[in-house]
């Protein structure tokens, strides 16, 4: 009888421990891919079995000791008034001292590799913090578009592999701008993809550094850590690491302008984008840019449509996903409350030739 | 039980001096620590609940992903005064309620130090959560979490964060004063004979933590205090557009916030150490081992704030100092473990509910500690911080240990407080659905932290793998909803009960506590007792037979055991009620809406708080008889 409770609860722990190894588990820092998220690894396990085993030793020795001097009836003796014992006490000061001390060193060792400087060749990446989205640049120099500025992207942060890559973490606005043209809500976010590096905030005033690389081609999500306001929970981002060679061709799309739409549709939208909208209700790119044309407020759309673009507006929903982004352009603040992104009561026809044109940016 | 007459002449005072010491009204004006113990435990008690009705909206929120239930507004409201209440109205009011009840008794003094401060702390605290919890009403609660980092916290456009930084400024001045009046209280009142070292750890912990509250309250008052000017004034203390440092509010609030964390934790510390050794019949292994550590503990408490820090990019010698630093505190903290097993070892342990919580307690408590080591290292903290894995770290610490404290006192001290027992067949079945539920709750936590899930996000997608345990986490939190339910029942039934026992020492316990009648008498002791020893009362019933080291019963009249009950009582003056601690406290809650709203208000509400004072200040402590 006793048995057979036992194997319920094995199979039951079996398989708790399975589900816990969920197929999809896009931000395990315990499957790691980046060279800092397996450094980091590396270290926590180790440290992890060591608290395991004292987690056995003290939980061990207390149900030992509630077991093993638990009152029984009839037993009405009072037990030895022991007062304390200074030599054993001194050594369970020492002995979890020593263990810390020893766990320490390649704690600290690796505190300061993970802070060196850029190494050569690095790749720079500016990393842009808005509410609640995320901007890259890459101010290299061979990185200049045809108009003169650096690549500037959202949401997808595009990499090579086996490159190192040197983010530099910058705070910026929330869209709206304040009377004295600083960007306003600038506030902390923390920028954080579990399966490459562990999270360094993004503070405004100050710029903080992550230095990785990855090997592995793929697409890698991460999102904001620190709570940064109303839409922190869908500040999201995805990392999208190619090949050298896919780099090399994604580097040179991104430094054209994309092609003119021939589609009539396409062309309505790309009006209605690069002008003010009918009655007064704003411009696209008052806030958004297409080429050298816009804001830098809202997330450049210049190659909307690049396959490495997987995701858009936080990264909330997939590029693929085109109704999504009907759903979005009609009402922003249902679909996103409290977004910055403002409702220019765009009609169906409008939101229509909008897609199109932005599907057009490849 | 000897009565008290106190004379109904109103003598110099603005007000005529209330005179009921028993019936409803007296509560209000009472300056007698037990009534104000128990009236922050009712209060606390409540917040509780409020704050876990608050919880079991978040988990019912994460029970599936993308959920609607709750959109992000009303999500990061309800989060934010989760944290809110159950640190600052509940953990922090708790351990109150049992300092101002028991510190008295267990170092043999009559009242504290100050009664009528004793009573305006808790006015003040009562009406600092009213204030808080009245801007649901007013236009949105507080949404930028506890920790309310600037400059979200400055910039968010709803009034919340106002009401955060103004109500936290009026239980801070509750907090205050009831510190300094507990520390004088345990410097100044104990009885001849308690030096430091015969003082019951309980009443050591509740010294550290007075002290911990007197250093560093100050430094989330100057924190909130420019929060509120920032919002409310546009000064520009956390603006970094106009020169201002964010970072700086991160280095205020955590250098209050780390100590607070003991502050929460060290009660339970405290009640642990009492209980352990009543139901071991043992003293106390290692006593000043014990002590020592909780004064090391409140030392470091200071020097570890950065380790909230880690991924704020404060540097790789600031992040290795800190690191060091945190380690070094899991060292007195793993003392008391080891000591509180020393203490059972080789005793005669009686599973009673309120030993169950506290061997749980420890238990619970372990876990927590091992989790808080590793998040001294550094690099995989920058993994773990801001996740789920750091939210199953501190309830571990502050449910498996703060709240299973408080709930081992309160099993302990009920007989105490009221002279009725709880039911004990109630409480064990309570103790075991609590500890199921509560693991089952947080321990999941852990797996959702490392598989990557960040904390206070309103909603989680599908594709990331999270919704099990975040399942088998709401289920956990829904039995400790019914732990807690089953909890208020046994209360209620406890006190329908006729009184059938009357229960004086029902634990054969040890503190001087015990040595006065239960619900003790107004004046809490008839005579003084005079100690001579550390767990002086257990000494007056045992004697140690030198040769083998056993205890056996002291021989009736071998020890003056039996101070004469009849002695005294009738000629003990005590301070008399007031009605001043709860006038002027009401103004605290009145400026603070002043500030939101006009300087009419303000005006008002100032006027009010210097009419108490000066009533309090020319109003003699016992009315002339």
């Amino acid at each position: 009888m006793r048995k057979k409770a036992l194997w319920t609860l094995g199979l039951v722990a079996a398989g708790l421990l399975l589900a816990a190894c969920a197929p999809n588990a896009g931000q395990d820092t315990l499957q790691p891919v980046g060279d800092v998220a397996k450094q980091q690894k590396d270290l926590f396990v180790p440290v992890f079995w060591v608290a395991v085993g004292v987690f056995v030793i003290v939980q061990g020795g207390i149900l030992y000791i509630a077991l093993r001097f638990r009152h029984r009836k009839g037993r009405d003796v009072m037990p030895r008034q022991t007062h304390g014992n200074t030599r054993l006490e001194i050594g369970w000061t020492i002995a979890p001292a020593v263990v810390l001390a020893v766990v320490m060193v390649p704690t600290v060792s690796l505190i300061w590799e993970l802070a060196r400087p850029p190494e050569d060749g690095a790749l720079n990446i500016t990393v842009e913090g808005y509410q609640w989205w995320w901007g890259f640049s890459y101010p290299d120099e061979d990185m200049v578009t045809d108009w003169d500025r650096p690549i500037t992207i959202a949401d997808t942060m595009v990499v090579p592999t086996g490159r190192d890559v040197y983010l530099s973490l910058e705070a910026r606005g929330g869209g709206a701008q304040d009377a004295n043209g600083d960007p306003d809500f600038q506030v902390i976010h923390s920028f954080w993809v579990p399966q490459l590096f562990g999270k360094q905030d993004v503070v405004p005033n100050r710029t903080n550094h992550i230095q990785f690389r990855v090997d592995e081609a793929g697409t890698y999500t991460g999102q904001c850590a620190e709570f940064c306001g109303l839409q922190h929970g869908r500040m999201k981002l995805e990392v999208v690491a190619l090949d050298p060679a896919e780099w090399e061709a994604w580097v040179e799309n991104q430094q054209t302008l994309a092609p003119r739409p021939t589609d009539p549709l396409a062309r309505q939208g790309e009006e209605l984008f690069l002008n003010p909208l009918s009655d007064g209700r704003g411009a696209c790119t008052a806030c958004h840019a297409v080429g050298d044309a816009g804001g830098a407020a809202a997330p450049n759309l210049s190659h909307f449509a690049d396959p490495a673009h997987t995701c858009f507006a936080g990264c909330n929903w997939s590029t693929e996903d085109r109704e999504a982004l009907a759903a979005w352009l009609a009402n922003p603040d249902a679909e996103k409350l409290g977004s910055k992104m403002p409702d220019y009561q765009l009609t169906d026809e409008e939101i229509d030739a909008l897609v199109a044109y932005l599907y057009s940016l490849t | 039980m000897a009565s008290v007459s106190v004379p109904a002449t109103g003598g110099r005072g603005l007000l005529r001096r209330p005179t009921a010491i028993t019936g409803f009204w007296s509560w209000f004006t009472t300056v007698d620590h037990k009534k104000i113990g128990i009236m922050y435990g009712v209060v606390a008690f409540f917040f509780f609940i409020i704050g876990g009705l608050e919880a079991l909206l978040i988990r019912a929120q994460l029970a599936q992903p993308d959920s609607t239930l709750l959109n992000a507004d009303e999500y990061n409201q309800i989060f934010t005064m989760h944290g809110l209440t159950m640190v600052f109205l509940f953990v922090m009011p708790m351990s109150s309620a049992l300092f101002n009840y028991l510190i008295p008794l267990m170092i043999g003094a009559r009242d504290v130090a100050f009664p009528r401060i004793n009573a305006y702390s808790f006015w003040a605290f009562l009406f600092g959560g009213i204030f808080l919890y009245s801007s649901f009403l007013l236009g949105g609660a507080p949404n930028g979490g506890w920790f309310g980092y600037a400059p979200n916290s400055t910039t968010d456009p709803s009034i919340g964060m106002t009401f955060y930084a103004i109500g936290l400024l009026i239980t801070g001045v509750a907090s205050t004063t009831g510190a300094v009046n507990l520390a004088v209280t345990v410097i100044n009142m104990r009885a001849p004979g308690m030096t430091l070292f015969r003082m019951p750890v309980f009443v050591w912990m509740g010294l550290v933590v007075q002290f911990l509250l007197v250093f560093s309250l100050p430094i989330i008052t100057i924190a909130l205090f420019q929060l509120l000017f920032d919002r409310r004034w546009d000064t520009a203390f956390f603006d970094p557009t106009r020169g201002g440092d964010p970072i700086l509010w991160q280095h205020l609030f955590w250098l209050f916030g780390h100590p607070e964390v003991y502050i929460l934790i060290l009660p339970a510390f405290g009640i642990f150490s009492e209980v352990l050794p009543v139901f071991s019949r043992k003293p106390l292994f290692g006593y000043q081992f014990v002590v020592f550590s909780g004064i090391a503990i409140g030392f470091i408490g200071f020097g570890v704030w950065a380790h909230h820090m880690f991924a704020a990019g404060l540097g790789p010698v600031a992040n290795t100092a800190f690191g060091v630093s945190t380690a070094i505190i899991a060292v007195p903290t793993g003392i008391k473990i080891f000591n509180w097993m020393g203490t059972m070892y080789g005793g005669d342990i009686r599973f009673t509910s309120a030993m169950l919580y506290s061997v749980g307690g420890v238990a619970m408590f372990v876990i927590g500690g091992l989790s808080g080591v590793t998040h001294a290292i550094v690099p995989s903290d920058y993994q773990q911080t801001d996740t789920y894995y750091i939210v199953a770290h501190f309830h571990y610490v502050l449910f498996g240990g703060a709240i299973f404290g408080i709930f081992s006192g309160f099993y302990y001290w009920w007989p105490k407080a009221f002279g009725r027992r709880l039911g004990e067949a109630a409480g064990k079945l309570q103790f075991w659905l609590l500890i199921i539920g509560f693991n089952l709750a947080f321990g999941p936590m852990h797996i959702l932290g490392l598989q990557g899930m960040i904390r206070r996000e309103y909603t989680y997608p599908e594709t990331l793998g999270l919704t099990f345990w975040n399942q088998v986490s709401t289920v956990g939190a829904f039995l400790i909803a019914l732990a807690v339910l089953m909890f208020i029942v046994n209360v209620i039934r406890t006190h329908l009960k006729p009184r059938a026992e009357i229960v004086e020492d029902p634990w054969d316990a040890r503190t001087l506590e015990w040595m006065t009648s239960s619900p003790p008498p107004v004046h809490n002791f008839d005579e003084i007792p005079t100690v001579h020893s550390l767990d002086e009362f257990w000494h007056r019933k045992y004697v140690e037979d030198e040769r083998t080291g056993r205890l056996v019963p002291a021989q009736a009249g071998a020890s003056d055991a039996h101070d004469d009950p009849h002695g005294g009582g009738h000629a003990i003056h005590l301070p008399s009620p007031s009605y001043w601690p709860i006038v002027s406290s009401l103004g605290l809650p009145i400026i603070g809406y002043g500030v939101l709203y006009s300087w009419w208000l303000f005006g008002l509400g100032a006027l009010i708080a210097l009419v108490g004072f000066y009533g309090w200040a020319f109003e003699p402590s016992v009315a002339e008889e």
